[in-house]
């Protein structure tokens, strides 16, 4: 077992958000994780890097409930999930925009805006069918900024570009006030215009009071936004930097060294 | 107002297309024998017979929407029939035998699901072996024998179920047409039909966000055991008889309606509206022919040919579609970004 004192959050952080304890997961033979800390405070933008098939994606899924650990535990404000599903990580204020944006194209933009979340009339289950529409373009205009005029909720998502999946993927996050925001990956693909975009989303939830956990291989973009640095490699935690400890220069030299010696110099 | 009609038309092009075709084979039928299709008898017929296999198709619908298949339906029909008629004959409670029967087709649905979602085996596959062991089991417990149902008339049951509404409507179309709007109300307006589309849209998706697919899969599966158990018990108290093959026929006649309805075996899209069409123009097919004065051998390729036709008018519609749809929106934007 590790000693979880490595991993800590921002100074000034009293109590994390989340803190995960000794993580592991492997899927068949493979080992995704292998004993992973990781803490998120309060209010706070962590940004979580590494090389493809370091375990990123998967610390997340097992942190959303998708996936189940094989070992290790994971404590929401100080106090232990028991049991861990997508739904209740959704109801305790965990929202994420997955890597693959977790959508279901042949379905139109207000289903998939409120997958797994649909605004019933109360306890009956029946769908508020208008006013999901409703929702669902407003947000999609006016916090998105969706600008194509044929916007209709009804529209498949099936034809719509990167930029406007990833937005809608990124509403989901918005709509439901979640305190915790997960981005995978969210830039992958996008044009300048579009990336900041989800930047200024990454502040605007910063400035909210949100925590936020930011995925990406893009150094710059991440060192722009994030106040922490963790680094992920081969299933196990590396290394974590302040932002104000180090440069982007300095990030990058530290990332390549990891990527070739497995561990930090 | 227009373009608010306009849009409706396009949403509900497929369902519209359905109803076309029911409308163009109907047409075709009073052209063919005017004198039979333009009274009341021959609808009163079709409201005493197509009601089982209307809802067989309407709940295998969701199974076909979830991108899996049942085939063993029609062997689970018939045995809660066998379960049925068993039980009155024993008890002579027609209540009891209801319920029995009610049970047994949720016990085969669950044991398929258990099959599927927890054992993993594809259903098709699972679904092919139910098959033959439910089938199995009706020559079993029935040793191929018959049992007569004649005693369940007068009770109130019979009445409720196959009784004649006003003298005139069969009760089994009143079932149906229930079964129908509550199976489409949930399908487009209730969570659980979202999740079933969301399920056989993208099942990973799905879960990510929180859908708990293996129980959709399970509830869904189980729901088919208890529309067959349904569909049997109406059956068998409408000829007043249990057969030992009830149940046979239905399965390629349900499934089609379900696909001529236009929900297609890719999963994930789905209409109960053209499964209630697609289950009265199979079940109107054979005495529409019949009665048109051609030939009874022509039934089966004129089956095969409404099939492949209206599956083509989909396929062709949903391509030409999406592709015009998508050049209008590459072009608007096109536009939106000269302004600017
Ligand atoms: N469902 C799965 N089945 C089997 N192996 C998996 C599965 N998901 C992930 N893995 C393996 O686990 C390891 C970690 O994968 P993960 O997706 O977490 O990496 P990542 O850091 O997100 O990479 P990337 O930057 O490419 O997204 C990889 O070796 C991957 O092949
Ligand atoms: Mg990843």
């Amino acid at each position: 077992m590790r000693d979880n004192a490595v991993i800590s959050p921002a100074p000034g952080v009293t109590q994390p958000l989340v803190k995960m304890v000794n993580i592991h997961k492997s899927y068949g033979g493979v080992t995704a994780l292998n004993g992973v800390d990781f803490v998120v405070g309060n209010n706070e933008i962590v940004g979580l890097i590494g090389d493809n098939g370091a375990g990123k994606s998967t610390l997340i899924k097992v942190l959303t409930g998708v996936e189940k650990q094989g070992e290790g535990k994971i404590y929401w404000k100080g106090k232990e999930i028991e049991k861990h599903t997508v739904e209740n990580s959704r109801n305790m204020g965990i929202e994420t925009v997955f890597q693959d944006r977790a959508l279901a194209e042949k379905q139109n933009i207000w289903r998939n805006l409120f997958m797994g979340r649909e605004m019933t009339y109360g306890r009956t289950g029946f769908i508020k069918v208008e006013e999901s529409k409703k929702e669902a373009i407003n947000l999609l205009k006016k916090m998105i900024g969706f600008t194509q005029s044929g916007l209709t909720p009804n529209l498949g998502v099936m034809g719509l570009s990167g930029g406007e999946k990833q937005g809608i993927a990124i509403a989901r996050a918005l709509y439901f006030d979640a305190e915790l925001i997960i981005l995978d990956e969210p830039t992958n693909n996008l044009s300048i215009s579009e990336t900041n975009k989800v930047l200024n989303f990454v502040k605007w939830a910063k400035e909210q009071g949100k925590s936020c956990i930011f995925i990406t291989h893009s150094i710059y973009h991440v060192y722009s936004v994030a106040e922490r640095f963790v680094v992920l490699d081969r299933g196990n935690t590396v290394g974590e930097f302040l932002k104000k400890d180090i440069s982007l220069d300095g990030l990058v030299e530290k990332l390549e060294y990891v990527a070739k010696h497995g561990v930090l110099a | 107002m227009l373009e608010k009609i306009k849009l409706k038309i396009i949403e509900s092009r497929l369902q519209l297309s359905i109803l076309g075709v029911l409308i163009i084979v109907f047409v075709l039928f009073a052209i063919g024998n005017p004198r039979t299709f333009l009274s009341y008898r021959i609808y009163y017929a079709f409201m005493s017979t197509i009601p089982f296999a209307a809802i067989l198709a309407l709940s295998l619908t969701p199974v076909v929407i979830l991108g899996e298949m049942d085939l063993s339906f029609p062997s689970v029909m018939g045995f809660c029939a066998w379960a049925f008629a068993a039980v009155f004959n024993q008890t002579s409670n027609i209540y009891t035998a209801f319920v029995v029967s009610l049970a047994v087709g949720l016990i085969a649905g669950f044991i398929n699901s258990v099959l599927i979602v927890r054992v993993g085996i594809p259903s098709l596959v699972v679904t092919i072996g139910m098959m033959f062991l439910w089938r199995g089991l009706v020559m079993i417990a029935s040793g191929g024998l018959g049992l007569s149902l004649v005693k369940t008339q007068g009770t109130i049951l019979y009445k409720a179920l196959v009784g004649r509404i006003g003298g005139e409507v069969p009760a089994q179309a009143v079932w149906a047409v229930a079964i129908a709007v509550l199976y489409g109300l949930i399908l487009n307006r209730h969570r659980f039909g979202a999740h079933v589309l969301y399920s056989g849209d993208d099942a990973v998706s799905a879960k990510m966000m929180g859908v708990n697919v293996e129980r959709v899969k399970t509830i869904v599966f189980m729901q088919v055991g208890v529309c067959a158990a349904f569909a049997g018990i109406l059956v068998t108290l409408e000829v007043l008889y249990f057969w030992p093959s009830t149940g046979e026929g239905y399965l390629m006649k349900s499934l089609a309606s379900v696909f001529i309805g236009g929900t297609t075996v890719f999963g994930g899209t789905g209409t109960i509206f053209g499964t209630f069409i697609g289950a009265i123009i199979m079940g109107s097919l054979e005495a529409g022919i019949v009665s048109s004065g051609i030939s009874g051998f022509w039934t089966q390729f004129i089956f095969g040919l409404v099939i492949v036709l209206s599956l083509t008018i989909y396929a062709y519609m949903s391509k030409r579609l999406s592709l015009g749809r998508g050049l209008i929106r590459s072009i608007k934007s096109l536009f939106g970004r000269v302004e600017k």
